[in-house]
């Protein structure tokens, strides 16, 4: 006979207190441990079991969603290995050669010693090419992660108190990172990254009164000229990886100061962490995934070609290929330059704005890292919360944030999507200009509906967790009643399984009448002029919400159930037989779980 | 409530049944109970999970090996075809296989180690606020005003105003060199290399054409006379010829001349034959695809669409400006020759484009 109670519960329940861990487990320590003769020497010289004491007792909580950010630093690290590689044969030079090397096809073309340079890693410089491949691969893995890891603290609402300042360099960090792989994919100097550099051109131009000149300063004159290069290459392996390595590292401090957010659990309280110590199982499971992600992106690399610079040769400002796409990272932002439509470019007192160009580029890359970097404050704003918080929420119990990202998101795969129209309308066989109509369309529109969906699906699901605590899991038995009634008996959740589900509060809206009028004193309150702002948006934000099941409306549902037990006796026979294995004890709650059905079924 | 019946025999059992819940929360049940798993209590899982750590470990250390032999031994040129990925390096293919196998041993070893053999049990670290205490802060602020007063800032301003302006000032000798070095002044924007009777040119062949050779629907990528191939960057060097590339790459082709809406077109071409700049008016890309049969070109870049029947106007995306024209005539010889530079800058809209002025140009 199955039981449904789960393992433990029982005990748990004769006995109030949590049970005693088995020394065995937890301690495993010798009792003539001794410190390490090799750390004695550094011991005495910079105190390093303090630090080590301190660091290896460390505790994070397991869950998949917290690797992502770790597949971010591990392609981070990876990508800093194989560059260094590449910086010991890449010539940073726009300087003119002819070609005379192994690739046959681009024999006796003339090119930049930077293109003729990535030639010979690829085709001379043997297991040149794997580090090539594993540099471009480490570097999208990179930005992914990045993507991934920053939806993951987004919607879990990591980034609130005390975290915000870690959210702000991460949004610094995702930042520096794009820029850190276009000024990569720029070096080559192929075709295609010639290309890019010429957009950038192109868009840097368009700045309104600093255009020019910022454009003329960039590339140290006209374009191509021959200075953009070399400048790429010393921001792309000295500039950028520097703040984007000190940032990183503050970054991670900041993790352990704060200690690492966990998701509402049994056991789990904003007062602890509950996980694994760094030693031994932390660092086994997170060294050894460095070597995972480092395996599979070479794996990736060996046999999944990506940029091959060969194929078009060598950049020339008079060719182009159909279908040049820049990377994925930076699809939103060519996208947006071709979804916006050139009646945005007008002159004003014989000054030309155009803002078909810089909205797109100029405008867009920073409005995106300010909304990023300023969310958790307006968020703070509306709810008013001045708690620390270290429980993370689950999407669903954030809903109107939980739509905001989404909406947010569905924004950015439309740009991304129109960055590769042209891709489309051929795979598609549809028309370039009817897609970039729709681009341009579901801009505006996908993000309401977006958000509107995605809003009522978190308010759903909230309400479909409030069933299982009121009214248990749906078991699958259907039960017949004498009278001939069907119904659907029901489980009742454990309280390890309904605490995950009923720890999370939602604030109510502020309103403009929050809080006593007159304070102690009887003087006025004082309202700023963005209070009526404030309650406005806290209202858009809170007003719906579904709050968690509490205890009395727990007991009001259980005893809902029994009531109707007593109306129809023969019920608790039926149900019992599931039950009563596990004793007397569960009996009650066994009439609780078979009987509330006939009622609750909908 | 729907039901009647509930209210009669309801308050008693309510009361009894909301009895041990009287908090406004449920209380934290606490850690839930060990689940053990089988290698914990059985000594064969045990050994299974010991092997299959190991095997894996060994793996890696063998494919780390095999890198080294596949790095000595396979010819790097050696082709070869694998199923759904086609003809590939195989040499790539090996090193990076071996590479991959080796690094993802040592992975899935250690994980799988922590999963199955070291303890699974969770610990609990207490949090504690951040926020500092009363004690700390006071002793800060303590300090602060210490160093404030004894440096004697609260007495004497004019300490602090002029350490102020010396600080916020010192930097400028670092900077503006740096900034100011970058680039020259913008200039040449309002300039090609054509002017009147520079002869067109095939690039990159170089021949000269003749309007009887342009036959309708052709389409000829052109540079000016003396920008051509490998002789250009001889002559003016490899910077020049590529940024005249970027600027004076024109587009000529053959239209019927009924097709041709506007006057001006036809007046700055010949029987037909137009030339217009290359350069896209969006931010710069060559404007490469020429649709025969609608005369429509296409930018590749961010499909700006323009009508070559209608002096290049945009007519879909992002662009706003037209291509510019270049005027052209035939020369005594018959071959097609530009009748005077550009009357506009080409390429990208920049701020001061219609107001030279604005950047001493006259």
């Amino acid at each position: 006979m199955t039981t449904h109670v789960p393992q433990g519960a029982g005990h748990l329940r004769t006995d109030e207190t949590p049970p005693e861990r088995p020394a065995s487990q937890t301690d495993q320590s010798s009792p003539d441990a001794k410190f390490p003769g090799a750390l004695v020497w550094a011991d005495e010289r910079v105190g390093a079991a303090k630090g080590l004491r301190f660091a290896l007792k460390k505790v994070f909580p397991d869950h998949w969603s917290f690797l992502l950010g770790e597949i971010a630093m591990y392609s981070m690290i990876i990508a800093l290995i194989t560059g260094t590689f590449l910086t010991l044969w890449y010539v940073p030079s726009m300087g003119h050669v002819v070609y005379d090397g192994d690739y046959v096809p681009l024999k006796g073309v003339g090119m930049s010693e930077a293109y003729a340079s990535t030639l010979d890693i690829s085709f001379e410089v043997k297991g040149g090419l794997l580090i090539r491949q594993l540099h471009h691969w480490s570097a999208l893995f990179f930005i992914v992660g990045i993507a991934l890891h920053a939806a993951r603290v987004f919607f879990t609402g990591a980034f609130r108190k005390p975290r915000e300042i870690n959210w702000l360099i991460g949004v610094v960090l995702s930042l520096l990172a794009i820029i850190e792989g276009f000024a990569g994919y720029s070096l080559p100097d192929d075709l295609l990254s010639g290309t890019g550099i010429r957009a950038m051109n192109g868009f840097m131009m368009s700045a309104p009164v600093i255009g020019t000149w910022m454009t003329f300063f960039v590339f140290g004159g006209e374009f191509p000229g021959e200075a953009i290069i070399p400048r790429l290459y010393i921001a792309h392996v000295l500039l950028i990886p520097a703040i984007l390595v000190g940032l990183f590292v503050l970054h991670l401090a900041l993790v352990v100061v704060h200690k690492h957010t966990q998701y509402p659990g049994p056991g789990r309280t904003n007062d602890n962490v509950v996980g694994f110590p760094i030693m031994p199982v932390y660092a086994a499971k997170a060294g050894g995934f460095f070597f995972v992600v480092f395996g599979i992106t070479a794996l990736v690399s060996a046999l999944v070609q990506i940029n091959g610079v060969w194929v078009y040769g060598p950049y020339d400002p008079t060719q182009v290929t159909a279908g040049s796409q820049p990377d994925f990272y930076m699809w939103f932002s060519d996208g947006a330059l071709r979804l916006l439509p050139g009646w945005l470019e007008f002159t004003l007192f014989g000054t030309v704005w155009s803002f078909n160009i810089f909205l797109g580029s100029l405008v867009l890359l920073p409005l995106v890292w300010v909304v990023l970097g300023a969310y958790p404050f307006l968020e703070a704003w509306v709810t008013g919360d001045k708690r620390e918080h270290h429980i993370l929420q689950r999407p669903r119990n954030a809903p109107t944030r939980t739509a905001i990202g989404a909406a947010a998101i569905s924004m950015y795969l439309v740009l991304a999507l129109a960055c590769v129209n042209d891709i489309l309308a051929i795979k598609l066989g549809l028309s370039i200009n009817d897609l970039t109509i729709l681009f341009r369309t579901m801009f505006f529109v996908l993000p309401v509906l977006v958000f509107v969906v995605t809003k009522r699906l978190c308010l759903s699901l909230q309400r479909h967790d409030r069933e299982r605590v009121l009214h248990g899991n749906e078991t699958g038995r259907i039960v017949r009643t004498p009278e001939g009634r069907f119904f659907e008996a029901h489980e009742p959740l454990d309280e390890f399984e309904r605490w995950a589900l009923v720890d999370y509060d939602t604030p109510t809206p502020l309103g403009l009448t929050q809080g006593p009028d007159v304070d102690s004193r009887g003087v006025a309150r004082r309202r700023g002029p963005l209070a009526g702002a404030q309650a406005a948006v806290s209202s858009f934000f809170y007003k719906d919400a579904v709050t968690a099941v509490t205890p009395a409306e727990l007991a009001a549902a259980h005893h809902h159930g029994e009531h109707d037990a007593l109306e129809s006796p023969s019920i608790p026979q039926l149900g019992a037989p599931v039950n009563d294995s596990t004793g007397d004890d569960d009996f009650s709650e066994g009439h609780g779980s078979a009987v509330q059905a006939p009622t609750h079924h909908r | 409530m729907a039901n009647p019946h509930h209210d009669d025999t309801a308050p008693a059992m309510r009361d009894d049944a909301a009895a041990p819940a009287r908090s406004e929360t449920f209380q934290n049940p606490g850690l839930p109970p060990h689940v053990p798993r089988r290698a914990d209590g059985d000594p064969k899982a045990a050994k299974r999970a010991e092997i299959q750590v190991v095997v894996l470990f060994t793996l890696s250390a063998l494919a780390s090996i095999a890198f080294v032999v596949a790095y000595f031994v396979i010819d790097p040129d050696l082709k070869g075809y694998l199923l759904g990925i086609g003809e590939i390096n195989l040499f790539h293919l090996a090193i990076g296989v071996t590479m991959g196998v080796s690094l993802l041993g040592i992975g899935l070893g250690a994980i799988h180690w922590a999963k199955t053999l070291m303890p699974d049990e969770e610990v609990v670290e207490q949090r504690h606020p951040q926020v500092s205490g009363d004690d700390d802060r006071e002793a800060v602020a303590q300090t602060l005003s210490h160093g404030w007063r004894s440096s004697q800032l609260n007495r004497r301003s004019a300490l602090l105003g002029s350490a102020g302006g010396a600080l916020g000032l010192f930097a400028l000798p670092i900077v503006l060199p740096v900034i100011a070095g970058l680039g020259p002044r913008p200039q040449g924007l309002y300039t090609t290399n054509w002017a009147e009777g520079t002869l067109l040119r095939i690039d990159p062949s170089g021949a000269a054409i003749r309007a009887g050779d342009v036959t309708q629907g052709s389409v000829f990528h052109v540079m000016p006379d003396g920008w051509v191939g490998h002789e250009a960057v001889e002559e003016h060097g490899a910077e020049e010829a590529m940024i005249a590339k970027a600027k004076d790459q024109v587009i000529l082709v053959r239209l019927d001349p009924s097709l041709i809406k506007s006057q001006k077109q036809r007046e700055w071409g010949y029987e037909g034959i137009v030339a217009y700049s290359k350069v896209c008016t969006h931010v710069g890309c060559p404007v490469a695809l020429y649709e025969q049969q609608t005369h429509h070109l296409l930018c590749p870049c961010h499909q700006s669409t323009f009508d070559m029947t209608d002096d290049c106007n945009v007519i879909f995306g992002p662009a706003k400006r037209a291509l510019p024209q270049l005027p052209i005539t035939v020369d005594g010889d018959g071959y097609i020759v530009a009748a005077g530079p550009f009357r506009e800058p080409v390429g990208p809209s920049f701020w001061e484009r219609e107001r030279p002025g604005l950047m001493g140009v006259e």
